[in-house]
């Protein structure tokens, strides 16, 4: 678990990594530790996985990547752990999950992501899916999204 | 937007997805692999987040790890009042994305909290302040979540 000064070093970078020639020592100046302390428990929280990654997070729709598919699937519920990991397997397929039905308005269990330059390409994509499944393909619907309203990511208090 | 995006630009978009390293210098380290020099990269990230392509750069914290939850919720809010529901929607700081699409149900957004308590107090919050339900679709299995690498 995190400690006192780990928060204060997650809540310090998590909107942005200072874009100046020592970032780690802006960081601890900020936080109130030693640099050295800084990147230690940066590369622990790395290590531990609480970190999944530092860089650049991109935005798709900024970036042209603009067709962003969210397919969903009824599948049988018995089968779902079957079926879940050869689509996750996929290359075109960003996340795959199995979530609970909310019925009768949502009939799907199984949601996989699909990127792509354009609608067609996602289509193209998600029929790839359909034949893989085959009959378990029960219904599907493929959810396109058109704007971003809200991308920040996880926010933690100091 | 700014127009200007050249192919430097898009190997910082592709390349500097994680690996960033941590040291003294880290901007200086990964400007090398890139063959730019460090004040090069810095102003061309920070071109690359003022213009929007980039979200952020920073680390990317995994909630669940922290100790928190994640949820994704869907709402059927009424095509009139979506920009409000939206700023609505939005104001609450466990909000960490929202998009619209297109579908019935046309505002799905993902609630991550430190404390998992939280999630389902948000959640009703938002069915309070918009009388619209909000479906939680918590994971309950995980498959695959790959790394994109795209543009």
């Amino acid at each position: 678990m995190l400690d006192d000064l780990d928060r204060r070093i997650v809540a310090a970078t998590q909107a942005g990594l200072p874009l100046v020639s020592r970032p780690y020592h802006a960081v601890a100046e900020k936080v109130g530790a030693t640099p050295v302390d800084v990147m230690a428990r940066l590369r622990r929280m790395l290590d531990a996985g609480i970190v999944r990654r530092i860089g650049a997070v991109p935005n798709h729709y900024a970036l042209g990547v603009t067709a962003n598919g969210m397919s969903v699937w009824d599948v049988a519920d018995e089968k779902v752990a079957d079926l879940g990991p050869r689509i996750g397997a996929l290359d075109f397929v960003s996340h795959c999950y199995r979530r609970p039905r909310h019925p009768p308005q949502w009939p799907y269990n199984l949601f996989a992501m699909v990127h792509g330059r354009t609608r067609d390409e996602v289509l193209e994509k998600v029929a790839t899916i359909a034949t893989l499944l085959g009959p378990d393909d029960r219904a599907h619907e493929v959810l396109f999204s058109t704007r971003i309203l809200k991308k920040t990511g996880l926010r933690i208090a100091a | 937007m700014s127009e200007s995006f050249d192919a430097i630009d898009r190997r910082i978009v592709n390349e500097l997805q994680g690996g960033f390293p941590i040291c003294e210098r880290p901007y200086a380290e990964a400007a090398a692999g890139l063959g730019l020099d460090e004040d090069d990269l810095i102003a061309r990230i920070g071109r690359l987040v003022a213009d929007g392509r980039l979200s952020r750069f920073a680390p990317m914290f995994n909630a669940e790890r922290l100790g928190g939850a994640v949820c994704l919720c869907g709402m059927a809010v009424p095509p009139d009042r979506f920009d409000a529901v939206a700023g609505q929607v939005n104001a609450h700081a466990e909000v960490a994305h929202n998009y619209a699409r297109e579908h019935a149900l046309n505002m799905w957004f993902v609630l991550a909290s430190e404390d998992p308590a939280r999630i389902e107090t948000v959640a009703a919050q938002i069915e309070a302040e918009t009388g619209l339900e909000v479906c939680r679709m918590p994971k309950l299995d995980e498959y695959y979540i790959g790394l994109r690498v795209e543009a």
